[in-house]
């Protein structure tokens, strides 16, 4: 009778202790016989980690947080006597946390070791890119229009619409890129699905690459990734020799070559054509738009870009239909969103649920308050460029119309809690200097208005001459937001103003 | 026609190549446009201006300022004008409220970082930053300006034509875009992000950088940030006047741009269609010659070359000449005198030359400096294809699939062109390098040769032929092209000949030095890559076999049908501004203007008619015959106008003998050329700023050159010649170049078309331009060929008398660098000397070794017929086995080595291969010690005259 031992080797778990964990798990279970200790992907539930799970007759229930010192009690424990420890969380799938989730995309995060190949399989794995294979192109377009799915890397364009536009241009060579640059800060679901569930985002770009008729892939990762890019790594190798990848794809005769290539470590390298400019081995700015990458991207040939959690979404799409997925979700906004809990809060990690619900539910039921313990204040959605929500606007719905309405978006899902500590004006200087650090400098409003921003807002915080600065820079938002290349500089003005609308107590 | 300056017109972006038509409404105006034009340019069109900064119709639309946003019904937010392509129905306002105000928000950041000195600033009045700020109304910066800025960056004065001010920059980039698109050099980029995001030329300064002075950047600057040097110190020009560059044979149009007198700028002209807005470190910044104090303005005389210049009116000086002359004749006989015209001058001044040698002298002495470069392409090419000229317009690359470049070096010699090159290689073309050495474009930024071939010096022919024989023999040949427009039986007999083994590659291999599977693979490439072009240079024509190559590389174009239409052709690369030119004016011993052969006693005729006097039949002597027999004694007078043969012809010694053997030499120059220090007369040229004229490119385009200043002797060089064929006794009477066109017109069924009024009208024209092709005629033999049928020439390869040996182990072959023309009279005498000070021995650092010499150190080169020492040079960019020099400075005696072998055609001299030994030594040679000496002595003969008057 065997156990199994799962401790997470994803970045996030170690950061806290994972790999301490897992030793004193090591040199504790030697002298049991058949255990296995499986180094999985993390589920997400970042307040819990570093977690344990002990399987034994098909049973999994899980510790923590836990540190190495806990190892040894738990080790002593019969199974019977784990609920017991102050730290036993039960089967995570009934834990409060993860049960009021819909889990799709990242269905199987955190469930095996993410390089295995045969568990990947066990889990319905590559049945969407078997599928996909024996469709034509077109079919495969139309299916993922009728899903419903947007972008997922901010902008929520239609993937469908994307792709057939790629399809339709005639070219020699198309490409499909896999935006993998996650730059927004308190952002981490690229990362966690490349360490948990690599071959899912293998399996969407083939898909991609079948749909539209490319036959190599990128993917662009942020440097800052060192674990998904080892881990990526080996799953594209695994991924080929499987016969998943490379010149002859699940023997349909079809080719999808995929590399994996580094950033170049600037937020504004994830804005696709700077991301485009960077992979072909230049500075990375902004090109203007038109031409569309779907018309003139990597190399000037046809691209489909696509953020990792897009393309992910592909592969269950494919393999449980379009309707399935369009079947949750609200409005246009199908399917489920991937939140990310973090900033001033008890409980973070990512949080799948369909779109539709209120960003009060999301905090009221995963949130777990603030970590100070401080009411809550300000909360901003959608990374740096997202709005500041305060109260009033929290029972906003969950979708992007919806959000867009309220003055917000939803972007990658980031959500950053502030309590009642935060200093608006400063957070509305944050923004501008964040702009002023990040700008590819192309263009006007954005490299010199964001050192502009920066300074009025310093006068306005210096408290002089409050009136005329707040107009001057009421003026310069205009023009960033109006006359800016890209969204970098275009939505910079959105978490100052609405700072600005919402706090007006902290500007005076 | 006087101009007064204002900025050439820019339509923003480029104009899209004939797509459908789209109508569109800009502000209430109708326009139709081709689809795939900007809104940006369609509002020029519709003479809407729309503000821009960082947008120019030479670049592409970048969208980077932000101040050409416009509204578009329907459409969100405020698009960008540059960015924004024309759709059908499109109703696009350009002015509204909200669109001021964006359009000051934005104007309001650039100023917050910019220098308030507009005053005291050198592009005061001619600036678009402040221009742009005055469009939108900026009133008021409320930034202040104790922000963030760049204001104290440091200048780069490093290059000697234009200074880089970074505080003034506003980081459009369109410098950046300029140096990559337009020149093709990626000298320049943008360093840093964000507010930190400047202009740079990589670790050092502009002079150290790999800039080429091209000036792109410079007028592709909107603000002063990249200025002349020129306009920082003499202010900002009054007027302009469109003329064409006297440099090399790509003929580029300028805009000279004056005050008063004084040309302060030439800037490349955006019409100018062998250019289209792009110039060279020569045309466009080296005119300060014009205005050098070693201008010589006053004629001079002198008994003996042993005494010194006596200065005399030009009446005097021109009786003298004249008065020698006859004498000469009246003593020797009519053939005793000769002259040499140049293709440095206008047609009309050439035209005149050999009108006084025929009609005034009553022989056919008169030969043409393109003896020495080019005879070869007017025989080989007259031939074949049935005239002496290239077959394309010089956009024809645009179009061009496969390019092949053999004997030439376009980015160094014909720079605006090879920036052509270069940006239709970077969009794809394929290309095939056949040359010694590893030219530029062999590996270039973001440009790779698919095959390089680096043929043995000498070997160009058996090249060709081995290409030929693979096409033939791999039956790759467009037989249907060679069966409806080619000579049967030519062909027959050819193909026979090419086919035969000892032409395959294989067989030739130890003679090219080419691996004949390179070789195999440029050839099926060269047949079958789509539209294959030629552009072959003097590294073909001046050999032995020079025009056996020029009909070589004919025949394959012909054999592969890649010659009738754009794309394809057979291109010769001109050296000189107006080789074409003065070839076409009949300054050969043998041809009247129009290639027409003495003998024809109908042509003969017409001008017999026109010039009222009877014509020698027969041919007279070329250049090299003219010394021969200056050395015999029965050649005694030479009228020598604007060329220095004493610097630029082979075998220098033997040319110094027979310079001095003459006992009248008159030389017409602007300088005392290093010919001159042999003259009895000098009578004192004009630069081509100073007269009005045309010159004639490669491309066959007459271009107009414009008078933008006074003659600084009083006379336009045409206006010298007239006056000498007056004292002759030979009365011509123009009072205008156009004159001379006339005549010209009138005598020459390829020119019948050509005038100054159509010149004007068009701009330029490309001959044949008659009656069947009243607005000239850009690609050549399109139906049928000039001859009726093409000619399948025999090329046998015959291998050099000059052969590498135990004796002269090496060859040596010769080219010339970008910022240097030629014999160097005029580029030394501009601050292009930053870049070429000397010219230097390149040689394999393996052959370098194997003579104990290293980098830098004097090496001493031996030919059979003389020797000369320069520094050496250690680079791969030469072979084993071959040595490389170029010949700017006269000092350098490249051509005391080259021997007189020649084409046996045309008599071209063999420049291009010389077998030599090269040793380290440690002291000039013993002819360069008598050039130094013997200069110095003519100096001081010069000094003196200046002194006495
Ligand atoms: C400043 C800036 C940064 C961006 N960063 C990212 C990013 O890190 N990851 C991402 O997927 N998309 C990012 N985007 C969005 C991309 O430009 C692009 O819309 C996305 O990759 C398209 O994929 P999707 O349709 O799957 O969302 C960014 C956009 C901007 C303007
Ligand atoms: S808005 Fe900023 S990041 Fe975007 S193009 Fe302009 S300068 Fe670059
Ligand atoms: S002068 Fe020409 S080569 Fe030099 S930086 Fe400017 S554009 Fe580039
Ligand atoms: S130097 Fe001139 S052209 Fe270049 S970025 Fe600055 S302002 Fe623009
Ligand atoms: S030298 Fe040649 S390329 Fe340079 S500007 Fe003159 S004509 Fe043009
Ligand atoms: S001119 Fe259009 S953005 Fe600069």
């Amino acid at each position: 009778m065997s156990t199994r031992y799962f401790v997470p080797r994803d970045a996030t778990a170690r950061a806290v202790g994972a790999d301490a964990v897992a030793a004193a798990l090591a040199s504790g279970v030697a002298e049991h016989n058949h255990a296995e200790i499986v180094r999985n992907g993390s589920r997400g539930a970042f307040w819990l980690e570093p977690l344990l799970e002990i399987e034994q007759d098909g049973k999994r229930v899980g510790f923590g947080p836990l540190c190495a010192d806990d190892v040894p009690a738990i080790l002593a424990l019969e199974a019977h006597e784990y609920a017991t420890h102050d730290r036993y969380l039960g089967p995570l799938e009934q834990h409060p946390w993860f049960a009021a989730q819909q889990r799709v995309t990242f269905m199987r995060a955190g469930l095996d070791d993410p390089l295995c190949l045969e568990s990947y399989l066990a889990r319905h794995g590559f049945e969407g890119l078997e599928h996909a294979v024996h469709l034509s192109p077109g079919d495969i377009v139309d299916e993922v229009t009728r899903s419903g799915l947007r972008g997922r890397g901010g902008a929520a364009f239609p993937t469908g619409v994307k792709w057939r536009t790629v399809l339709e241009a005639e070219a020699g060579q198309k490409y499909i890129v896999c935006n993998a640059d996650e730059g927004d800060s308190g952002t981490f679901a690229d990362r966690l699905l490349m360490e948990s569930d690599p071959y899912q985002l293998i399996e969407g770009m083939a898909i991609a690459g079948v749909a539209v008729g490319a036959d190599r892939g990128y993917i662009y990762l942020r440097s800052e990734y060192p674990d998904a890019w080892q881990v990526m790594h080996t799953a594209i190798a695994k991924a080929e020799a499987a016969g998943y990848l490379g010149q002859d794809i699940c023997d349909s005769g079809r080719a999808f070559h995929l590399e994996l290539r580094l950033g170049a470590g600037a937020y504004i390298c994830g804005e696709e054509t700077a991301l485009l400019d960077s992979l072909e081995g230049k500075r990375g700015v902004v090109r203007a738009k038109p031409p569309l990458p779907a018309h003139q991207g990597l190399f000037g040939q046809p691209t489909v870009v696509n953020n990792v959690l897009t393309l992910a979404a592909v592969a269950s799409i494919m393999a449980d239909g379009a309707e399935a997925y369009a079947g949750l979700g609200s409005g246009r906004s199908r399917g489920t969103l991937t939140l990310q809990l973090a900033g001033n809060v008890r409980h973070g990690g990512l949080v799948e649920v369909p779109y539709g619900c209120t960003l009060r539910e999301v905090l009221d039921t995963f949130a777990g308050g603030t970590r100070s313990g401080r009411p809550m204040r300000a909360i901003q959605v959608g990374g740096p460029l997202g709005a500041y929500l305060p109260e009033s606007l929290w029972d906003t719905p969950l979708d992007y119309e919806a959000f867009a309405a309220a003055g917000g978006m939803l972007g990658h899902g980031g959500v950053v809690v502030f309590d009642d500590t935060v200093d608006m004006a400063a957070q509305a200087r944050f923004a501008m200097a964040f702009c002023a650090a990040e700008s590819c400098g192309k263009c006007t409003p954005c490299r010199v208005g964001s050192v502009r921003g920066v300074e009025v807002l310093d006068r306005i915080i210096a408290r002089e001459e409050g009136a005329r600065n707040l107009a001057l820079l009421e003026d310069l938002c205009d023009t960033m937001t109006s006359a800016s290349l890209c969204a970098m500089g275009g939505l910079t003005p959105n978490p100052v103003r609405s700072a600005i609308a919402h706090f007006p107590e902290d500007f005076q | 026609m006087v101009q007064y300056y204002e900025p050439q017109r820019d339509y923003g972006t480029p104009a899209a190549s004939g797509g459908e038509a789209v109508a569109l409404q800009i502000d209430g105006i109708d326009i139709e446009v081709p689809a795939g034009t900007s809104v940006m340019r369609a509002a020029a069109l519709a003479g809407v201006k729309v503000p821009k900064l960082c947008a120019s119709d030479s670049l592409e639309a970048f969208g980077s300022c932000r101040v050409c946003l416009v509204e578009i019904a329907g459409r969100r937010g405020y698009p960008a004008s540059c960015t924004t392509p024309v759709e059908p129905g499109m109703q696009v306002q350009t002015q509204t409220p909200a669109l001021a105000k964006l359009r000051r928000g934005v104007m309001e950041l650039y100023i917050s970082d910019h220098p308030l000195d507009c005053l005291t600033c050198p592009t005061n009045g001619d600036c678009e930053l402040q221009d742009t700020a005055g469009e939108v109304g900026l009133r008021a910066v409320r930034y202040g300006f104790a922000g963030a800025n760049h204001l104290e960056a440091e200048k780069d004065q490093s290059n000697p034509y234009f200074t880089f001010d970074p505080a003034k920059c506003i980081v459009c980039s369109r410098c950046v875009r300029a140096c990559e698109e337009v020149q093709g050099t990626f000298a320049l980029t943008i360093e840093g992000r964000g507010f930190d995001s400047r202009v740079s030329v990589g670790a050092t300064d502009f002079l150290g950088s790999d800039c080429v002075s091209c000036g792109a950047c410079v007028n592709a600057c909107p603000t002063a940030t990249l200025t002349e040097n020129s306009i920082i110190e003499q202010g900002i020009p009054e007027h302009t006047a469109i003329t064409t560059c006297a440099y090399c044979g790509v003929g580029c149009g300028f805009r000279a741009e004056l005050r008063g007198n004084t040309v302060v700028r030439m800037t490349p002209w955006k019409d100018g269609r062998a250019n289209e807005g792009h110039a060279c470190v020569k045309g466009r910044f080296a005119f300060g010659y014009a205005t050098h104090p070693d201008r010589i303005t006053t004629p001079m005389v002198r008994d003996s070359i042993e005494q010194p210049w006596r200065e005399v009116s030009w009446d005097e000086a021109l009786q003298f000449a004249a008065r020698r002359f006859r004498e000469i004749q009246e003593r020797h006989g009519r053939n005793s005198i000769g002259a040499i015209s140049s293709s440095r001058c206008t047609n009309e001044e050439v035209y005149l030359v050999q009108k006084l040698v025929r009609a005034g002298f009553g022989n056919n002495n008169i030969d043409t400096c393109a003896r020495v470069c080019h005879s070869p392409t007017g025989f080989g090419l007259k031939t074949t294809l049935g005239e002496s000229a290239g077959t394309q317009a010089f956009t024809s690359v645009d179009s061009a699939d496969v390019i092949m470049v053999i004997g030439a070096n376009p980015t160094e010699a014909h720079p605006v062109f090879g920036s052509r090159l270069k940006r239709r290689l970077r969009e794809g073309a394929r290309l095939i390098v056949i040359d010694p050495r590893e030219i530029e474009l062999v590996d270039a930024p973001h440009i790779r040769a698919d095959y390089h071939l680096p043929v043995n010096p000498g070997a160009n022919v058996a090249v060709l032929n081995a290409m030929a024989h693979v096409i033939a023999t791999e039956a790759l040949h467009d037989a249907g092209f060679i069966a409806q427009r080619c000579d049967r039986e030519s062909f027959a007999s050819w193909l026979e000949f090419v086919s035969a083994e000892h032409n395959a590659p294989e067989a030739l291999a130890a003679a090219t030095g080419v691996d004949p599977e390179s070789l195999r693979a440029a050839a099926r490439l060269y047949a079958s890559g789509g539209n294959a072009a030629i552009y072959y240079g003097l590294g073909v024509t001046e050999h032995s076999q020079g025009s056996t190559a020029v009909m070589a590389i004919a025949n394959l174009a012909m054999l592969t049908g890649n010659i009738g239409r754009e794309g394809v052709g057979v291109n010769p690369m001109r050296g000189q501004n107006n080789v074409q030119g003065s070839c076409d004016m009949g300054s050969f011993p043998h041809e009247l203007p129009g290639y027409r052969h003495l003998s024809d006693a109908a042509t003969r005729g017409q001008f017999e008619a026109a010039w009222q006097v009877q014509l020698d039949p027969e041919p007279g002597m070329r250049i090299p015959n003219m010394f021969d027999a200056a050395l015999d004694g029965q050649f005694r007078g030479l009228y020598c106008q604007g060329e220095d043969v004493a610097q630029s012809d082979p075998n220098t010694q033997h040319i110094e003998a027979a310079l001095s053997a003459l006992e009248c030499l008159v030389v017409q120059d602007i300088f005392l050329n290093e010919t001159a220090k042999f003259a009895h007369v000098f009578l004192p040229g004009a630069s081509f700023l100073e007269k009005d004229g045309t010159f004639t490119n490669a491309e066959r385009r007459i271009s107009r050159v414009r008078k933008v200043m006074p003659p600084l002797s009083g006379k336009a060089d045409w206006e010298v010649t007239q006056a000498f064929a007056a004292a002759l006794g030979c009365d011509m009477d123009y009072a205008h170049p156009s004159q001379i066109m006339d005549e010209i017109a009138s005598l020459t069924p390829t020119f019948s078309g050509v005038s100054y009024a159509l010149l004007d009208e068009k701009g330029s024209l490309q001959w044949p331009c008659n009656e069947s092709a009243p607005e000239g005629t850009p690609t050549m033999h399109r139906d049928e060929f000039v001859r009726g049928k093409g000619y399948f020439a025999i090329t046998d390869f015959v291998a050099t008398d000059e052969r590498a040996n135990r004796r002269f182990p090496l060859l040596l072959t010769t080219g010339r660098i970008l910022s240097q023309y030629n014999v160097g009279a005029q580029t030394r005498r501009t601050d292009n000397s930053a870049w070429h000070s000397e010219d230097t021995l390149e040689i394999h650092p393996h052959d370098a070794q194997e003579r104990g010499v290293s980098e830098g150190d004097w090496v001493g080169i031996q030919s059979r017929v003389g020797n000369t020492v320069l520094r050496a040079t250690l680079t791969t960019r030469v072979k084993p086995g071959v040595v490389y020099t170029t010949f700017h400075h006269p000092v350098s005696g490249a051509n005391v080595v080259t021997t007189d072998n020649s084409d046996w055609a045309t008599n071209c001299p063999e420049y291009k291969v010389t077998a030599v030994q090269v040793s380290r030594v440690s002291a000039p040679s013993a002819w360069q010690a008598r050039q130094q000496q013997f200069d110095r002595k003519q100096r001081d003969l010069l000094e003196r005259a200046r002194t006495d008057a």
